[in-house]
């Protein structure tokens, strides 16, 4: 191994941690101390304000049915794309990578010009039948989950791939049918994989803005997630209560984090 | 934990596995399908949610910026805001992809290479941009380079302000991809290269460099693609001040906002057709580094 002399190594050691602590240590720091600046005043007005509540049960519930969808999804195309050949499979894979790299304005702005009730796709037919998208629920629980798409089947993939199916096909010639074969042999090896998975779509999904920004009207109770409550909060000068709920997310992040931490070297194991 | 949230980086450092991988890494056969008519019922119905959330609405953005043409087109670009919407988007990615391209290398090396109290602090820090939300990360800067800023820098509504944020969520993008292959690199021939009498700057130009390469190429193509798509960060951070701060993105936003869907529209597919050049040119680095590999 190359041996760096030892000026050269410590320049590059500071020029490294200086750039990480001014870029984003200290930043997310202050925002820890601009939420105590008042000791807990800032926290427990935020946590008493119906609006900041409904927000956040409003996230709580969008993330955790997008994650559910995402799940389902991610798990039955992972199966399709290792264990099955299928004409268009190359196609497919390179097009589930399609949503990470796609503007979240961008993202808003495709579902708006189909679902939207006015001159959507098919929007119109669903707002006939009752059914509003844009500017309501489904309509966030559509652009999480797609911002999110790809994330639990990236995790997936790899282990399933890496696994093999002897232990299934075994399991079959032993006589078990695919469901006991899918619950006993496929889904305990691929657990952490899924778990991990999980993990960094909630936290995507509990962080997402810009394309949740373009489907939702903003109507504080009904459609103003906790990230739309950020930004407006600042904006109306209530800095208290958007260093608050940042802190929340923040929260959410670092222990989405710490999970992903403790299960990566269980999961290379 | 390398990668742990990279949600958008691709591994190109690791090794691939032995048997498939990535299906878009096999040798390509003849299509002949193997499903069973229960996975052929899955695969229908998860095709039948992708369409409906994904290739049906970016068709919709396709058809709605054809529907008016180039005259469209024209119009848009021609509107001077748009133009330089586009051109400070274009350059502030470059550059903070420049900047990556230098600091992620050096955090990687230090982070694989050099030992010192702190670094798995410092390793768990370079994933927090990823898990952080957007908004979020614009109201961190804020709080260091706002106008409260206890070390007197106001960079906030300005174009510095656009660099900051944009370096900020692209952080990890080069670090990720650089740190697997670095670590996997073999010492034996950066041993045999100084016993033949290299220099540290030769071993490092010659050997070290070369091999990584592909992931900095890799990393930097992930950084821009983020960085010209960037939203949320901007929001708070920059001001959207028009024909100085505001980004593309916003740009499109308040097309959207204004109901003019068709200029959106052709606008976003611009933005579209970056990313989808970023995609080609990520796997045609993926597969060279594993042919190589």
């Amino acid at each position: 191994m190359v041996k760096v002399s030892t000026p050269v190594r410590w320049a590059l050691r500071l020029l490294a941690v200086g750039y990480v602590f001014f870029l984003v240590a200290w930043p997310v720091g202050m925002l820890v101390r601009r939420t105590f600046e008042g000791g807990l005043e800032n926290l427990t007005d935020a946590l008493t304000d119906e609006d900041v509540i409904s927000a956040l049960m409003l996230t709580a519930q969008v993330a955790g049915i997008a994650v559910l969808i995402n799940l389902v999804f991610g798990l039955t195309i992972s199966i399709l794309l290792v264990r099955y050949e299928f004409p268009g499979k190359r196609l497919l894979s390179a097009m589930i990578d399609v949503p990470l790299s796609v503007s979240p304005v961008v993202v808003g702005l495709a579902l708006v010009l189909v679902y939207n009730g006015r001159d959507g796709w098919f929007g119109q037919g669903l707002e006939e039948g009752g059914i509003q998208v844009i500017f309501a629920t489904p309509g966030l629980v559509l652009a999480t989950c797609f911002v999110a798409l790809p994330l639990v089947i990236r995790e997936v993939v790899p282990t399933l791939a890496e696994i093999g199916d002897e232990q299934e096909q075994a399991a079959r010639s032993l006589g078990a049918n695919a469901p006991q074969t899918f619950w006993r042999i496929t889904l305990p090896s691929i657990k952490w994989a899924l778990v991990y998975g999980v993990v960094l779509s909630l936290a995507r999904s509990v962080g997402e803005f810009g394309a949740v920004k373009v489907v939702s009207n903003n109507v504080s109770g009904k459609t103003q997630t906790a990230t739309l409550m950020v930004e407006e909060k600042y904006q109306n000068f209530a800095q208290g209560s958007a260093y608050a709920i940042a802190f929340l997310l923040v929260m959410v992040c670092i222990a989405c984090l710490i999970v992903v931490a403790v299960l990566r070297p269980k999961d290379e194991n | 934990m390398s990668g742990a949230l990279s949600g958008a980086t691709i591994d190109v450092g690791r090794p691939a596995p032995s048997e498939g991988g990535r299906p878009r890494r096999t040798r390509r056969t003849t299509p002949r399908s193997t499903l069973t008519p229960a996975a052929g019922l899955g695969l229908g119905i998860a095709m039948l949610w992708f369409s409906l959330l994904v290739l049906v609405p970016l068709s919709a953005i396709i058809a709605t910026a054809a529907a008016g043409g180039w005259q469209n087109y024209l119009d848009v670009l021609q509107n001077p805001q748009t133009w330089n919407a586009l051109k400070l988007t274009v350059s502030q990615s470059l550059l903070v992809t420049l900047i990556n391209v230098v600091m992620g290398t050096v955090i990687a090396w230090v982070l694989v290479r050099d030992r010192f109290p702190g670094k798995t602090i410092l390793n768990v820090i370079i994933d927090i941009p990823f898990a952080l939300p957007t908004v979020v990360a614009g109201l961190v800067l804020l709080a260091l380079y706002g106008p409260n800023s206890p070390i007197g820098v106001h960079w906030a509504y300005t174009e510095r302000a656009v660099t900051l944020a944009l370096a900020f969520v692209t952080l990890p993008f080069v670090v990720r991809t650089v740190q697997p292959v670095l670590e996997e690199i073999d010492s034996d021939v950066e041993e045999a290269a100084a016993s033949l009498g290299a220099g540290r700057l030769t071993i490092f130009r010659r050997i070290i460099l070369p091999s990584l390469l592909p992931a900095i190429t890799a990393g930097a193509a992930l950084s821009f693609a983020r960085a010209i798509s960037e939203y949320g960060s901007l929001v708070l951070l920059s001001g959207n001040r028009p024909n100085e701060t505001e980004v593309v993105s916003v740009r499109v936003l308040s097309f959207i906002e204004n109901g003019s869907y068709a200029s959106a529209a052709a606008v976003a597919s611009v933005m579209l057709a970056v990313a989808l050049l970023v995609i080609v040119l990520l796997d045609i680095v993926q597969r060279r580094v594993s042919r190589r590999g």
